[in-house]
């Protein structure tokens, strides 16, 4: 069924996959907001108790996500993993790092002679919480700005250099200059505190304290104050910029004025689910907020995968290179500035063959059914609310 | 010639190595004890019996902390493959991008699914349900580790893809050749079976601990005799897979194995060295370098070709060539080699200029030298011999080590079927002891695998020096002592907290 398929299609489908990779990640990172609001909202030791095992037993869908949405960039794009990962080493090492501190926190926490102290591994949490989100939604905001690099595959066959590498970073922050660019770190700090939101919602829905679901409300109104004005600075800054606009003729990458407002105007249906998606985000908060609804998370859950999702898919279709190089000490306009952007990455040059892309398209069939059994799991794990009376009964708790 | 950043390349294998090593501290015993927990809970809920429940929670909690710190070493490994070899990335990320996906979806999100309705779900869905997680837990992590597996054996023996000129890029023709290699199915089973065995010997170890202790008599008991049964099965796999696995290398990586080996001199009726002590300027001197030796005659050439008069070829013969057994000398392929690129670059040139007979000329050379390709990035000859010493020695540790287990995992069970467990001191202080030998044993084999295989990414087609990214040496210094540091740390935090939980006992199971 897949073989049929034109390169092209095959490439709009893993660009439609690896969007929707990336927008349950920024959805699962509820994980992460929580563990930034562990001080915050629980004030006793059995308060943050309740939140780290509420949240420890979700912090490995964000964690495998992490690793599934960097293997399946890795397999359906590779020239993307090449690029950006050499290139901007510092960024993806932060990140990384972020998260091997997490991976153990929740399991030795709470341990009896565990080396480090539990004061250590809730640090390690609130570590992970802040940069992992900042970084990220940071790394991600340079597919609208664009990176300074350059691609050229000649270099492979370079025998007389001091380096084959085909793809080389400018600069030696590698990556780190991101943080120079505010319209970057407005999309940083934006999925920073929409996880907060989000993390405040899952504690309101999942645990059964007082305390702790009046401190949860207080922190979702917080919160979604900077989200908001964070999230449309970033929306307003990428909507009225000039985008990176490929002529699929000639392949080559030009600026174009409002090129990512253009897309949306031209894929209208991405627009109605991407105003769905803010609608959505908006409700949960507002619901949870005024009704006193414990269902949030599901409204704004949904909400953040269908526009970030739509965002993902914005910067990759309509002829747009999804990962720009551009050097902003070019004057832009200029012929070097022109020349430099032809490195860009686009779905067309960096994918994978037809061939690869055809068999991964069989392997992700199996999506839906990995998503329900992870629903169905989920389900009978949390038909309960987590309460102090479970944990003291419990045998294995974080 | 390349001006190759010899230091850069270094400290990116180091640190390829050390993180790497770190996580391969944690995985094998994931990937056996979940299945000897599988065991356990089947008995209890076959039984209803609440000993084997009070056994199978003892081991889920070592299990517990041994797999966070095995998932926060696993992370930096994928993304490594892109931080620190870019070039890599994209001359095979076509091929070597696929298993690491589907590893992602087929597998991690069923271990991570799974796992937390092990822990959690006792008191929360039906015994069935919860067994059902358990065994899909084990089943998860073991089906990631065949698929990182899979991409491990494409590296050392790479097939089921063609190269794309245009490109400039491996691309994959056929998926099943990739999953089914021979060197895939070796890999795949000698690399559980023998986890398998380490986790069986830290069951027993820990087990004899107790046992050495005088408590918890029962629980050590039966904890030894579901060990032992399932160290035995799988000891007789990893021997068998071990031997495939040797004559396996001989036709695809003969220079790995003659290293192995420490065979310079090529012969037929060759000799197997089993035990012997290298002289101190082994790996430089290239000539004979035992102190002493144990010879087994003709054994090498049995154990590579099934047969004592074949031709071994050793490491010389790869080195300056030996035209009698039709093997080509480095050198030659060396100068093959930059045949093959410079008429790869020569066809790109022709191309675009529109040179079309030109392009199409250089296109046949290159093809013709292809699998050559990546000798011709070398400056010498002997930047493709690898360490001879270390791997040679670590193949020895590897093979006596894991002969010891077997007879260990023959005697545990005699003994425990008749039942005479008890009362062996000497026994149990050498069944504790066996527990790092068994990590030495598991790193020793990878270190065979990989230590053995330099300096190539990729068989014959990619060297370490031209996959490396573009950065700063300093870079990556900075990060290796990051992770050497952190891994430390979290190294001894988790022996201890282990030590701690061993030390509580099954008695006090619940208390934490």
């Amino acid at each position: 069924m897949f073989e049929t398929m034109s390169l092209e299609t095959l490439q709009q489908y893993w660009w439609i996959i690896i969007s929707l990779l990336g927008a349950l990640l920024v959805f699962l990172m509820f994980v992460q907001g929580g563990q930034t609001l562990l001080y915050a909202i629980g004030k006793t030791e059995t308060e943050r108790k309740l939140i780290v095992n509420s949240l420890g037993r979700k912090w490995e869908f964000t964690f495998t996500t992490l690793v599934t949405f960097g293997g399946a960039f890795f397999a359906s794009f590779p020239l993307f993993y090449s690029t950006s990962f050499g290139g901007a080493y510092w960024v993806w090492m932060a990140i990384l790092f972020a998260f091997i501190i997490q991976a153990v926190s929740y399991e030795f926490r709470s341990k009896p002679n565990n080396f480090l102290g539990q004061r250590t591994y809730e640090i390690f949490l609130l570590t992970n919480g802040i940069l992992g989100t900042i970084l990220i939604g940071t790394a991600v905001g340079t597919f609208f700005t664009g990176s300074a690099f350059s691609v050229d595959k000649m270099n492979l066959l370079n025998l007389t250099g001091s380096s084959n590498a085909i793809s080389a970073w400018e600069g030696p922050a590698h990556g780190l200059e991101a943080v120079l660019n505010f319209t970057n770190v407005a999309l940083g700090l934006a999925v920073f505190f929409l996880s907060r939101v989000l993390g405040s919602l899952y504690l309101i829905n999942t645990i059964e304290h007082d305390e702790i679901l009046k401190r949860s409300r207080r922190q979702l109104l917080l919160n979604s104050v900077p989200f908001l004005v964070f999230f449309l600075y970033f929306l307003g800054a990428v909507l009225l910029k000039d985008g990176f606009a490929v002529n699929p003729a000639t392949a080559e990458v030009t600026l174009e004025p409002y090129k990512y407002m253009n897309n949306f105007l031209s894929m209208p249906l991405m627009l109605v689910l991407f105003l769905a998606g803010v609608v959505l985000v908006l409700a949960g908060i507002g619901l949870s907020w005024l009704k006193d609804s414990r269902k949030g998370i599901w409204y704004a859950g949904s909400g953040t995968i269908l526009t970030v999702w739509m965002l993902l898919l914005n910067v990759g279709f309509n002829n747009t290179a999804y990962y720009p190089a551009f050097d902003c000490s070019l004057e832009t306009g200029s012929a070097a500035s022109q020349a430099f952007m032809q490195s860009s990455l686009t779905i067309q040059n960096s994918s994978s063959s037809h061939y690869t892309l055809t068999a991964m398209s069989y392997v992700s069939l199996m999506v839906p059914f990995v998503l329900a059994y992870i629903w169905y799991a989920w389900k009978s794990m949390n038909n309960k609310r987590i309460s102090e009376q479970e944990l003291n009964e419990e045998h294995h708790t974080y | 010639m390349i001006e190759f950043n010899a230091s850069l390349i270094e400290w990116s294998r180091a640190q390829f190595a050390l993180t790497a090593m770190f996580h391969w501290l944690f995985v094998p015993l994931t990937l056996g004890i979940t299945f000897i927990i599988a065991i356990m809970e089947t008995i209890y809920v076959r039984t209803g019996n609440p000993e084997w429940k009070r056994i199978t929670r003892f081991w889920m909690t070592v299990f517990g902390i041994n797999f966070a710190i095995g998932v926060a070493t696993g992370i930096i490994l994928e993304f490594e493959f892109g931080t620190n070899w870019s070039n890599y990335s994209w001359f095979v990320g076509d091929i070597f991008g696929a298993p690491l996906a589907v590893e992602g979806i087929m597998a991690f999100f069923m271990e991570s699914t799974f796992i937390a309705i092990m822990f959690f779900g006792w008191n929360k869905v039906s015994k069935s349900f919860h067994l059902t997680s358990t065994w899909l837990t084990a089943i998860g992590a073991n089906l990631s580790a065949l698929w990182i597996l899979v991409a491990n054996a494409w590296m050392q023996n790479p097939t089921g893809m063609n190269f794309n000129p245009d490109t400039a890029r491996n691309e994959m023709a056929d998926f099943w050749a990739v999953l089914f290699s021979p060197t895939a199915i070796n890999k795949f089973l000698h690399t559980i079976t023998s986890s398998y065995m380490l986790a069986a010997i830290v069951v027993i170890g820990i087990s004899s601990w107790f046992l050495l202790k005088n408590r918890d008599i029962l629980f050590a008991k039966r904890s030894i005799v579901i060990a032992s049964a399932f160290g035995l099965l799988f000891a007789v796999i990893t021997i068998t897979t071990g031997d495939s696995s040797a004559r396996e290398m001989a036709k695809v990586q003969p220079v790995k194995f003659a290293a192995m080996e420490n065979h310079y001199h090529g012969r037929s009726f060759a000799p197997l060295v089993a035990f012997g002590a290298m002289t101190p300027d082994a790996d430089t001197a290239k000539k004979q370098n035992f102190i002493f030796k144990i010879e087994i005659p003709n054994m090498l050439s049995y154990m590579a070709f099934a047969s004592p008069n074949a031709f071994v070829p050793g490491i010389y013969d790869f080195t300056y060539g030996n035209s009698e057994q039709g093997i080509l000398s480095f050198t030659e392929r060396m100068e093959k080699g930059r045949l093959a690129i410079n008429s790869l670059a020569t066809y790109k040139t022709a191309k675009k200029s529109g040179e079309d007979s030109l392009a199409q000329a250089s296109l046949a050379i290159f093809r013709e030298n292809y699998k050559h390709f990546g000798y011709g990035y070398a400056n010498a000859p002997e930047d493709f011999i690898p360490p001879v010493k270390l791997t040679f020695y670590s193949f020895r540790i590897m093979v006596f080590l894991g002969g010891f287990f077997l007879l260990l995992f023959i005697y545990f069970f005699w003994i425990s079927i008749k039942n005479k467990v008890e009362g062996k001191k000497w026994l149990y202080l050498t069944a504790i002891f066996s527990i790092p030998l068994a990590y030495i044993t598991s790193q020793a084999g990878w270190i065979v695998a990989e230590v053995g295989r330099q300096p190539w990414v990729i068989q014959d087609l990619m060297p370490t020096m031209a996959a490396v990214s573009k950065i700063e040496t300093s870079s990556v210094q900075v990060t290796f002592w990051l992770f050497a540091i952190t891994f430390t740390a979290l190294l001894i935090a988790e022996l201890k907290i282990m030590l701690t939980q061993i030390r509580k006992g099954p008695q006090n199971e619940g208390g934490h």
